[in-house]
């Protein structure tokens, strides 16, 4: 790594540190902005009892004052404060116990989705307007189309509920099969297609046509040549692709009430958890931007004429 | 007949599949050569000239392998015929650096195992040949110019000495200065080791300066060949002498 290229992942980093604490101030006076708080439930707190709630949470004072003492604490302690719903919890404890379950989800996903992509998209490269070409091209067409909610949805109605392979229950065992695989669809049908059409592409440059002059046989010139250069736009993919499998996860955790961080988030926000909301929109806003960040740098790393500025 | 010939072509007839895919009719193929029939001299440079798509590019992809669809016969002396293309910008994979890809030739070398000291001794002794610094074989074709990816690219097809060395348009890609240079080169590598050179090109003075035979080619046919000085002087095809008028030498 050259000193240019380190100034750039320096100041990438600057700037995610910019991003996340634009997002923390955001966040923070709207989820403050909006009606309703923690403690209205069915049933009607008195007025006194509401007054101590907030006191003892610091709720009471000034909304400016609150978020400086968030801040501070967020900075300074990495301290996202109690949860209120979930009593005699930290927000930490919630995140870090959601979040082993969701990267497991998330990883495994992402991982199938990479390796099957690559294998299929060659696959279809190379058998270019055969027929086991078209089927890969008809079947992640279907894929790339459908969102995650309905995929997720025919999948429990398939192999959980009438053919009762997989529980439909992603807290029991072997119960995340099924969201694994709602998860990875999507991505592995997208990178199916790039490395498709990039594997295509490479295959009819010129320095191909040299490494076939040069005497390099048919298997060298792919894993030797054509490999590396196909995969820089599924390098590209990557930051995006991890991100949107955790937006995703949002989604799939709740339709197989997976116990993990996207469920945390959508049940923080019905429940008017504040500071759950703070702590799980952190955690995910900074995934994102450092999945991008790799992305970016990996990207460089396959494709040496890129340079980073 | 020739005394000691190098390469020799007989009623060769070279087609193409046409790669795009149509529902519902079956892929033609097209003929892009027609009778060939040509003998080279070890240590000449013939050249082949005439414009674009008149078959001067399917002839050598034949010669060296890359094209296998045809009839007819290619007999060679040597095994190893090499090949240097016209646009040196998109010859050299991108993400491999220089040393990487002088390499590869020796590697892939299914008659000899070669030793690292002996690819690393090859790699500079070519580096010497092509008059490129040793300390641009860390680099990636991105970081080189032109002309020198050009010699990268003669130096890539010395590797392994062949006997035969096809240049496709080696400097129509190049500016003027670096044309010269380049030719040069060919023209040194040439008068040090011998080698029997395909010069193809579509500019006369080029091949004037440098072929001791020129072959014009049409549409897929030979419509002239001949001693190159004499083939200038009286051309006896009408379209040689278009050629020539058109570059202005006649």
């Amino acid at each position: 790594m050259n000193t240019k290229t380190l100034m750039y992942v320096v100041k990438r980093i600057l700037l995610a540190i910019v991003t996340i604490w634009v997002v923390i101030t955001v966040t923070f006076f709207v989820m403050h902005a909006v009606p309703g708080g923690p403690f209205i439930g069915e049933k009607a707190v008195s007025e006194s009892v509401m007054k101590a709630m907030e006191a003892k949470y610091g709720l009471d004072k000034p909304l400016g004052v609150q978020y400086l003492t968030y801040l501070g604490d967020v900075v300074t302690k990495f301290d996202f404060g109690p949860s209120l719903k979930q009593k005699g919890r930290s927000v930490n404890d919630i995140i870090f116990d959601g979040m082993k379950t969701s990267a497991k989800l998330g990883l495994i996903a992402a991982v199938i989705a990479l390796i099957c992509g690559v294998i299929l998209g060659s696959v279809a490269a190379l058998r270019r307007n055969k027929f086991i070409d078209r089927i890969i091209m008809i079947i992640t067409t279907a894929f790339v189309s459908m969102p995650s909610f309905i995929m997720g949805s025919l999948l429990l109605i398939a192999f959980a509920i009438n053919l009762k392979w997989f529980p439909a229950n992603g807290a029991s065992k072997n119960g995340l099969v099924l969201p694994i695989l709602t998860l990875s669809l999507y991505p592995m049908a997208y990178i199916t297609r790039l490395t498709r059409s990039s594997m295509l592409e490479v295959l009819g440059q010129d320095y191909i046509r040299t490494a076939k002059a040069k005497g390099v046989s048919g298997v060298k010139i792919i894993f030797g040549h054509a490999l590396k250069n196909s995969l820089i736009p599924v390098i590209t993919y990557f930051g995006p692709m991890l991100a949107g499998i955790v937006t995703g996860s949002l989604v799939v955790e709740q339709i197989f009430a997976v116990p993990g961080i996207g469920r945390a988030f959508v049940n923080s926000i019905t429940g008017r958890d504040y500071p759950l909301i703070m702590g799980t929109t952190i955690i995910l806003a900074a995934l994102i931007v450092i999945m991008n960040l790799i992305g970016d740098i990996l990207y460089k790393v396959v494709d040496p004429r890129i340079t980073l500025e | 007949m020739i005394e000691s010939p190098v390469l020799r072509v007989k009623d060769l007839n070279v087609f193409y599949k046409n790669n795009k895919s149509r529902f519902f009719s079956k892929n033609k193929k097209i003929q892009a050569l027609f009778d060939v029939s040509f003998e080279m001299e070890e240590g000449e440079v013939l050249a082949i000239a005439g414009e674009s798509g008149s078959g001067k590019s399917t002839l050598a992809r034949a010669i060296v392998g890359i094209n296998k669809d045809y009839t007819g016969q290619i007999w060679q002396k040597y095994e190893n015929p090499q090949m240097v293309f016209q646009d040196p910008y998109s010859s050299l994979n991108p993400s491999k650096t220089i040393g990487w890809l002088l390499e590869e030739p020796l590697r892939v070398d299914k008659k000899k195992k070669w030793s690292r000291r002996e690819i690393d001794d090859r790699v500079k002794e070519i580096m010497e040949e092509i008059e490129l610094p040793l300390s641009m074989l860390g680099r990636y074709p991105a970081q080189l110019s032109g002309g020198q990816r050009q010699r990268v690219c003669i130096g890539i097809a010395l590797m392994r000495s062949p006997g035969l060395l096809i240049a496709d348009e080696p400097v129509s890609a190049l500016d003027v200065t670096i044309q010269a240079q380049v030719l040069e080169l060919l023209e040194n590598l040439h008068k040090k080791h011998g080698i029997s050179i395909i010069f193809i090109s579509h500019d006369l003075r080029v091949v004037y300066k440098i072929s001791d035979h020129v072959m014009i080619m049409k549409d897929g046919h030979v419509v002239e060949y001949g001693d190159t000085r004499s083939v200038y002087k009286a051309p006896q095809h009408p379209y040689t002498g278009q050629l020539l008028k058109a570059a202005g030498i006649c």
